[in-house]
């Protein structure tokens, strides 16, 4: 998923046409590339593109699970529902914080992790190791793990507080307070991997003559990151944080597993409320209009965030 | 791959030493979860409902395995698991080497059209496909079946194959095919006999990546998966965690712990692949 990333990186600096002979070559044939396509076409044509478009379709009937009676085309009558709908705002807004929250630290510590992977340390084979793991699990068994990190009891992070004489240590998931705190640095966690394995393959691209050329210069560790490595770096950083953003905004599992929405709908990110509209109560109509205010909502914030990044590269 | 450390240059010990510093919190950060659920796997129920627990387990003890295949199907659903994970695996990479090779081989409208479906793919909103794909698969009499699953995964896993993939054919020079073709082999002689042979180590890594992805995955099996017999691990494994969310901790971690290792051993397969071929796929070209 994540090398999704590159896809900028290596669009902007593919060579030219380089065999023009190719291209005459090309047309001819056109009809064995289609052959080529099509076993991998219509699955995405009938279980992706499909999906997608009847998705949004369907935001405007009252389609509902387990119905006799035809489904009717209502207009935008969800969309006005949903508007009225204080209990999905409140949960929108737990999403943005979990996105943002989730999205930024991990980005400044992935970012000082690969700058250390980066450098000639010993260990550095383990941490790269223990960096990828989290990317192997599987979601849910992150979920358990952390619930038993974070059990009352039998957890070891109340036990190391009462080490520490910090109290008695309290119920993480439970709380009303630390339940989304916690599930965020749950999130943290995961997608490490993904977001270090990226900023590190843009750190390698940086050109070390210029590194060296500027140390020699008698330029600080920070101000070699901010005129040699950022530069490069930008475009990768830029394209991974706004892949977290979606991706984190759009996740389910690792929540669902941690609490489930709870306390009190305190952890219960859009796509738990949208799960439970549509499987536990059939409301496919009304979840799928909000399937459709999440992405457009999410899509005009990322449009003002990247140009906004974007404009910010150009001046400075 | 070589790395530009900066290892040519001098670095203060004071600076040497915070880098040390911060590897190390890094390290217990990564690791200390992992290291809990060993802990938390090989203790007994009588330890774990103790106060003060501890790193080492006092009494270790194989109970926890022996009572977690005992409370939950763990083997059926395992298997269930790597039915639906190699069946993905398998189809994804045959329907999407040749898609990959038009992508990249080809300016036509139709290899943009997927590389563009590739990138937005990645933005997807389960919400949005999974109310459409439950009903299309009703239609289609393949929900609540792993077949019906396959399918999903299949597609779910291409965007990603398809982009390793077509990475790998641009590595394979074109000249070779020309030659081929001038040799008087057709079209498909060439990608099966030339081409195919060459991109065989990125067929084997990409299709290992999708398995890893189905065998992990547990939103569509949780919606599209009802009969308790055709569940797959990850969803199973939920039902360790009660109705009031209270866990049997010691089989839980077990089965988590158990059920961790395959994609483990996978990835450390690919390991070197997946992060090599990100790198290149951006350093080249």
């Amino acid at each position: 998923m994540t090398s999704v990333t590159g896809v900028s990186v290596t669009e902007a600096r593919r060579p030219p046409n380089r065999a023009p002979s190719r291209d005459r070559q090309q047309r001819g044939s056109d009809h064995a590339a289609w052959f080529l396509v099509l076993p991998a076409l219509i699955p995405i044509l009938v279980l992706s593109v499909g999906p997608l478009l009847y998705g949004v379709l369907l935001a405007f009937t009252d389609s509902q699970s387990g119905r006799t009676a035809p489904t009717q085309w209502i207009g935008g009558l969800n969309f006005r529902d949903l508007l009225h709908d204080t209990l999905f705002w409140e949960s929108f807004r737990i999403g943005l914080v979990w996105a943002v929250g989730v999205t930024v630290p991990q980005f400044l510590l992935a970012l000082g992790l690969a700058l250390l992977l980066n450098q000639d340390l010993r260990l550095r084979w383990l941490a790269r190791a223990l960096a990828i793991v989290p990317w192997a699990m599987p979601e849910v068994i992150v979920g358990i793990m952390w619930r038993i990190v974070y059990n009352p009891d039998a957890g070891i992070l109340n036990e190391t507080l009462r080490n520490l004489g910090l109290g008695n240590g309290r119920d993480w998931l439970s709380s009303l307070t630390t339940a989304l705190p916690a599930v965020i640095v749950v999130g943290i966690w995961a997608g490490m991997p993904q977001t270090t394995v990226a900023l590190l393959a843009g750190l390698q691209n940086t050109p070390r003559e210029l590194h060296e050329a500027a140390a020699v210069d008698g330029a600080g560790a920070w101000r070699r990151f901010r005129t040699v490595t950022w530069p490069t770096l930008r475009p990768v950083a830029l394209a991974i944080t706004a892949l977290n953003l979606i991706w984190n905004f759009n996740s389910f599992a690792l929540v669902y597993v941690l609490t489930n929405g709870g306390p009190g709908g305190r952890t219960r990110l859009p796509m738990l409320f949208a799960y439970e509209e549509a499987f536990r109560y059939g409301q496919f109509g009304y979840a799928a209009a909000m399937g459709c205010v999440m992405v457009a909502v999410i899509s005009v914030l990322l449009a003002v965030f990247l140009v906004g990044r974007l404009r910010g590269g150009d001046d400075s | 791959m070589r790395t530009s450390g900066t290892s040519g240059m001098k670095t203060s010990t004071g600076a040497r030493a915070g880098q040390y510093i911060a590897l190390l919190a890094y390290l217990v950060f990564l690791a200390f979860p992992l290291l809990w659920l060993i802990s938390t796997a090989f203790k007994s129920p009588r330890e774990l409902g103790s106060l003060h627990p501890t790193w080492i387990p006092r009494h270790p003890t194989l109970a926890n395995f022996r009572q977690a295949f005992d409370e939950q199907p763990l083997l059926h659903s395992a298997l269930n698991s790597l039915l639906a994970a190699l069946g993905a695996a398998l189809i994804a990479v045959v329907i999407a080497t040749p898609m990959a090779w038009v992508m990249a081989r080809r300016r036509t409208l139709l290899a943009r059209a997927a590389t563009g479906w590739v990138v937005v793919s990645q933005a997807f909103p389960f919400v949005l496909v999974i109310i459409p794909l439950f009903l299309v698969l009703k239609n289609l009499r393949l929900i609540d079946s792993l077949a019906g699953l396959v399918l999903v995964y299949v597609v779910w896993s291409l965007p990603f194959a398809l982009w390793m993939l077509v990475g790998y054919v641009r590595a394979v020079p074109p000249e070779l095919e020309e030659a081929a073709a001038v040799d008087g082999a057709g079209k498909l002689r060439t990608l099966v006999s030339v081409t195919a042979p060459l991109l065989a180590p990125g067929i084997v890594a990409t299709a290992l990546f999708a398995f890893v992805t189905a065998w992990n995955e547990f939103f569509f099996a949780l919606v599209l998966l009802k009969t308790p017999e055709k569940q797959t691990l990850p969803v199973v494994l939920t039902h360790f965690i009660g109705a009031e969310g209270v866990a049997d901790l010691g089989p839980l971690a077990a089965a988590a712990f158990l059920a961790t290792l395959p994609s483990l051993i996978v990835f450390a397969l690919i390991q070197r692949r997946l992060t090599g071929g990100m790198l290149t796929g951006a350093v080249k070209s």
